[in-house]
């Protein structure tokens, strides 16, 4: 398993990748921080859906982890277009066939896989809150945003619940990449229908249809990042998040194992 | 008993309505090189991805090195692969590549550098593998397959895209490992190139295994040949039906009649050809090649 692992992992350390992950990781998290800061008092509001969050809100201990929630979701997104693309490139390169001959337990390579682009799934999300959180420290001056109680025990406390929400956000994510990537062989089509449907199609439902939302992948994928919300508790989203992933994992592993490799 | 690289026993691949591989039995001795032959979709690379694992049989079985083909995990370790061309990742390196393949079978990543200098890569080793030329991939595929050391190494094509130095190292390459008691299971259609290298031939068509044995006993076996060349192409159709008339099977090639016949049968045919009023720039006799071989045997009842 360790091989398949560090087999993965020299794939995914390629320069292009990390540099294009992490910009548009920092990148977002640097937008979405600034402009809670930097709009504080901007009338159309300067949080999700032209919600106003006051310097008095920020100063709180969980304002230090206030611009690193707001990009979870788009974490999520990240993630979903990189494990869809690592797991379908290799029916696209026909390079399934090269793991196989030199690791034949499909079983291990996905597993190894999977826990492979976890590892970079969480070094993603370090490098995100760390980015977050210099930036707000950087522009708690600019909107007269007090700090005090952001080294508190209580706001360490609210730093490591979110970080491993996010992170178990960004995995949920992530994994229905992988799931749609093995469905679909080809990265293109796993991508678009993930982001389409997490991102469009998923809110359009909720939109036109009562109460749908709760039963949505996506939006309790991102509820868990944010910790819970009016919508569904925290642990309503862990539970229905873990049965559609473990249904959608079992499926794709019972495919992997027995399907031929004939490209 | 002789020691079997790879044996296959009713071997059998459907997808859906059409048999890809039919009851295909053949066995390649160890420490042999072994040529796979057969036009195009005769179930090559369908019976090569039986034998290591990735494709399951529809029925029959295998073994290769022993070990029953529904175990790869067995043999796998100890069997070098290139199937059907070269299949990396494009923007890695054609060395991380390798490393990729060497850190997932548990292989020292010094192996993959010296095996990049081995095939001639070490100058292109640090470039993209997506900015590589059809040989240097070739090449890169190759030494993938040599990672392991393997005991047998299957190669699909591992000429394509080569220049004729290039062939030539692939040639004594493979010669090279079998002196070492590699096992070396390669298809091509350069069938020259096999004929020069390969001791047994197992040959497809459509399907099924029409040939598998040392590849001297098929040539012998082969009956001789009369070659002649007509001075005008347009009496190449009269020339066949003249020889067609006298019982004997003929086929034309690159403008020449092939007539199986003993080389005794050449003035006769000669003096016909006069006869009829055709003049014949060449006439040769010669024994069969590979190549003559087999195209007689894939298109007599194609």
């Amino acid at each position: 398993m360790i091989r398949v692992v560090k087999a993965e992992a020299r794939k995914l350390k390629r320069r292009s990748l990390l540099l294009s992950t992490f910009a548009t990781v920092g990148g977002l998290s640097g937008l979405f921080t600034a402009i809670v800061y930097l709009m504080i008092n901007s009338a159309s509001g300067n949080s999700k859906r032209g919600e106003r969050i006051s310097a008095l809100q920020l100063s709180q201990p969980d304002g230090l982890v206030y611009g690193f929630k707001l990009v979870g979701a788009f974490l999520g997104i990240v993630a979903l277009c990189i494990f869809a693309s690592q797991t379908a490139q290799e029916y696209t390169y026909g390079t399934l066939r090269n793991l196989l001959v030199r690791q034949p337990s499909r079983m291990k390579i996905l597993v190894g896989k999977f826990i492979s682009m976890k590892i970079y799934a969480l070094l993603m999300v370090i490098f995100a809150g760390g980015f977050s959180i210099a930036l707000s420290y950087a522009l708690a001056g600019h909107a007269k945003v007090s700090t005090a109680t952001w080294s508190s025990h209580a706001a360490l406390v609210i730093l490591g619940q979110t970080t491993l929400n996010i992170f178990i956000s960004t995995l949920c994510f992530g994994t229905l990449g992988m799931i749609l990537g093995l469905l679909f062989r080809s990265p293109i089509g796993a991508i678009a229908t993930g982001v389409l449907w997490t991102l469009i199609l998923e809110n359009i439902i909720s939109a036109l249809i009562a109460n749908t939302a709760k039963w949505m992948p996506g939006q309790n994928f991102s509820n868990i990042g944010e910790g819970g919300s009016a919508i569904a508790s925290y642990k309503y989203s862990l539970l229905i998040s873990a049965i559609y992933l473990l249904l959608g994992s079992s499926l794709v592993a019972i495919l992997f194992k027995r399907r031929d490799v004939a490209n | 008993m002789e020691k079997l690289a790879i044996s296959a026993t009713d071997l059998t691949k459907k997808y859906g309505e059409r048999t890809a591989l039919s009851h295909a039995n053949f066995s390649v001795p160890a420490g042999t090189i072994c040529g796979f032959v057969g036009p195009n979709g005769s179930g090559k690379t369908t019976t090569i991805r039986m034998l290591l694992g990735l494709i399951s049989p529809t029925s029959g079985t295998g073994t290769v090195l022993g070990e029953n083909i529904s175990l790869p995990e067995k043999y796998l370790p100890k069997v070098g692969a290139m199937i059907e061309g070269p299949a990396f990742y494009p923007a890695l390196s054609g060395l991380e590549n390798l490393k990729v393949l060497a850190d997932l079978g548990g292989f020292p990543v010094e192996r993959a550098e010296e095996l990049i200098a081995k095939v001639g890569l070490g100058d292109r080793g640090g470039s993209k593998f997506k900015t590589y030329s059809l040989g240097m991939k070739q090449r890169l595929g190759i030494a993938a397959a040599l990672l392991p050391n393997p005991e047998l190494l299957v190669l699909d094509e591992p000429t394509n895209g080569l220049d004729p130095s290039g062939i030539q190292e692939v040639r004594e390459l493979i010669r090279d490992l079998a002196n070492r008691g590699t096992t070396v299971f390669v298809s091509s259609h350069l069938l020259s190139e096999l004929e020069m290298i390969s001791e047994y031939l197992v040959m497809l068509r459509e399907g099924k295994v029409i040939f598998s044995g040392r590849t001297h006993d098929l040539l012998a076996g082969a009956e001789p040949i009369i070659v002649a060349k007509p001075e005008y192409e347009v009496d190449l159709t009269k020339l066949v039906k003249l020889i067609e008339d006298t019982g004997h099977a003929v086929a034309v090639r690159d403008g020449a009649v092939h007539v199986t016949s003993a080389k005794e049968w050449a003035p006769t045919l000669n003096r016909l050809a006069f006869e009829a009023g055709i003049t014949l720039a060449t006439i040769t006799t010669a024994q069969q090649t590979l190549e003559e071989t087999f195209f007689e045997m894939t298109e007599d009842e194609a």
